[in-house]
């Protein structure tokens, strides 16, 4: 794009006085007349007069600047971006659904409810569960319900005094913060030096007070907890419940699932494992599900299903339940539609090969680039690992610099600085959608950083050079944070 | 003459008498990087060796500030609320509370400058 002309902020474009439309009067003086005056705007909205064409190039020319995996490869370690298929997109504009409205009569909607009934079982199926609600917006959601659902089930034993989550030191931050929100305290388990949870720091933490252990399988190195029956064990031993964090459960896809390890509650990210739009793009889908046992603590409303004279009828129920409502209605519906219409378009066939392809593309990266940059953890991955920075640290160029310096070659950075078990953690996921060429090129790439570190190294740490933006400051930007244009125009 | 402490989570002690003063390593700023924003007790609270009083925040990461002893907060180190990156530029001039010891004791379990040397050496491959 044309920065000299189109790099502007939209008030900087304005001019007194230039509009797009000029609207007649609206009709209503009378009415507004009426208005007490001290709930009448005193002030005139400060909003940029632009016209028309002046609009649209500004924004058009922006989208251009937007980078996701529509456009280059996104090995963004723990956030599975892989490619969204446009079936999905296909399926969910579907006439049927998007022109839904949530008051409709239950008769008018069956196709609808058919399909959240149908993922929700397919889910079930997949994580080896008794049943899904797929209501929850995003992860973090889904998390918060899923450790509401272990509370109401701890309650309702008369059970309460277990008010302790245990998560492992690599967690996700989500996990911790989830369960400070849903009234819990947090204590962390120890990684043993290979990334897996230290079994025997977790064994004298567990007693009565204990509620709940949060984990992630592959964990958040990307490595499979392969003590974890061992752990189911000792959890359900001292009458706590096993929380399964899906954000790594695309190399398990088909292979192996969370319920038969032992997890009681588990949460998905759809716009993870199951192809949805993902990021600022969203929005996410965080559905939960529970073993057998535990249904009744799942939030409203619950789609169900009945036979009436050979037909099948679906239906809502609104029972009074410990949980209530966390959504308004049954979710990102059409977040949903998508997920199913991945799940369907592949099929079971197709899901198997999933996680082997992620874990494949992983462990091809990892091992083409072990030599020039630090592998702290040396095992065969899933689909994720993570370099602790280059081997060569006497060069200054940190994990930071080299994040920047991919992105002058077209490719978004991966993951750094988490997990915070490494000082420069640079944590790769390429998933299973890249071709063997872009990963080819993304291992060129990196390599010829490692190199550029060592010959000139201030080409490394003055990137990204052709970026629209080159270097924000980040320090100022956290103390001093300018969220609207007149903070600008007053700095 | 003040003696210093280390714990093995990056926080030092500075002793002088019954009084210390905790601020966070050298080692520490240094992996957290630039530091934005500095979460501290207040004046009166009472703090335990080992638990956490506080938090910093950098640019990369968060990280709690646990205790390296137990006593009543004295004073903190109102400077940083408006200029946290002096823990940067000058962790062990910059200390974040002042501390009565209530238990001097405790000090035993902590490191000396020579053994947290060579436990960071350790920490840092």
């Amino acid at each position: 794009m044309n920065r000299e002309l189109y790099g502007n902020v939209i008030f900087d474009l304005s001019k007194p006085g230039r509009r797009g439309y000029y609207l007649s009067p609206a009709g209503c003086e009378d009415a507004l007349s009426s208005i007490p005056s001290d709930l009448m705007r005193k002030r005139q909205l400060r909003l940029p007069e632009v016209d028309e064409p002046t609009v649209v190039r500004h924004y058009t020319n922006m989208s251009t600047n937007n980078f996701g995996v529509d456009t280059g490869f996104y090995p963004l370690g723990s956030c599975t971006m892989k490619y969204n298929p446009k079936i999905n997109e296909e399926m969910s504009s579907l006439r049927e659904f998007a022109g839904l409205h949530p008051f409709q009569p239950i008769f008018s909607v069956q196709g609808a409810l058919k399909a959240y009934h149908e993922l929700q079982g397919l889910l079930s199926e997949i994580g080896g569960m008794s049943e899904f609600t797929l209501n929850p917006y995003a992860g973090a959601q889904g998390e918060l319900t899923g450790l509401m659902v272990i509370r109401a089930y701890h309650d309702s034993r008369g059970d309460k005094a277990r008010v302790k989550v245990i998560v492992p030191d690599s967690a996700h931050g989500t996990n911790p913060a989830s369960a400070a929100v849903a009234g819990l305290q947090v204590l962390q388990v120890k990684s043993l030096p290979d990334g897996t949870v230290d079994v025997d720091a977790l064994r004298p933490l567990l007693d009565e007070t204990v509620a709940a252990v949060m984990m992630t399988n592959p964990n958040t190195v990307g490595i499979f907890e392969h003590n974890i029956p061992e752990i189911a064990e000792m959890v359900h031993a001292c009458g706590a419940l096993m929380y399964y964090d899906g954000a790594n459960l695309n190399p398990m896809l088909g292979i192996a699932r969370p319920g038969d390890m032992g997890f009681d509650v588990m949460h998905i990210n759809l716009h993870k494992t199951f192809s949805t739009p993902h990021g600022g793009g969203g929005p996410g889908s965080g559905p939960v599900g529970v073993r057998a046992g535990l249904e009744e603590f799942l939030p409203n409303p619950r789609v169900k299903v009945a036979e009436h004279e050979g037909q099948k009828i679906y239906y809502i129920t609104d029972e009074e339940t410990a949980l209530g409502r966390v959504s308004s209605w049954l979710g990102n519906f059409a977040v949903e539609l998508r997920a199913l219409a991945y799940i369907l378009s592949l099929g079971s066939e197709g899901l198997k090969m999933a996680g082997p392809l992620a874990t494949l593309n992983a462990n091809y990266v990892k091992e083409s680039l072990r030599d020039l940059y630090l592998l702290p953890i040396d095992r065969v991955c899933k689909h994720e690992f993570v370099f602790d920075g280059l081997i060569d640290k006497s060069t200054g160029v940190t994990t930071l610099n080299i994040a920047k310096r991919l992105l002058d070659h077209g490719f978004h950075a991966p993951t750094i600085y988490f997990p915070l078990l490494f000082h420069e953690s640079l944590m790769i996921e390429p998933t299973e959608t890249e071709s063997i060429e872009t990963l080819d090129k993304f291992i060129s790439v990196m390599r010829d950083i490692a190199r550029e570190a060592r010959e000139t190294p201030d080409v490394v740490k003055d990137a990204p050079h052709l970026t629209p933006v080159r270097k924000p400051d980040d320090t100022a930007a956290a103390l001093n944070p300018v969220v609207t244009y007149f903070q600008l125009s007053q700095a | 003459m003040s003696k210093i402490y280390y714990a093995p989570s990056h926080e030092y002690v500075m002793v002088d008498g019954n009084i210390g003063h905790v601020g966070i390593s050298d080692y520490a700023q240094k992996a957290l990087g630039n530091i934005v924003y500095v979460d501290m007790p207040e004046q009166g609270d009472d703090v335990t060796a080992g638990e956490e009083f506080g938090a910093v925040e950098s640019v990369k990461a968060a990280e709690d500030l646990l205790s390296p002893v137990s006593g009543a907060v004295l004073n903190i180190n109102e400077a940083l609320i408006d200029n946290p990156r002096l823990l940067n530029e000058d962790p062990m001039g910059n200390w974040i509370m002042e501390v009565e010891l209530s238990d001097p004791s405790e000090l035993e379990g902590l490191m000396d400058e020579a053994a947290y040397a060579a436990y960071c050496e350790s920490e840092s491959h």
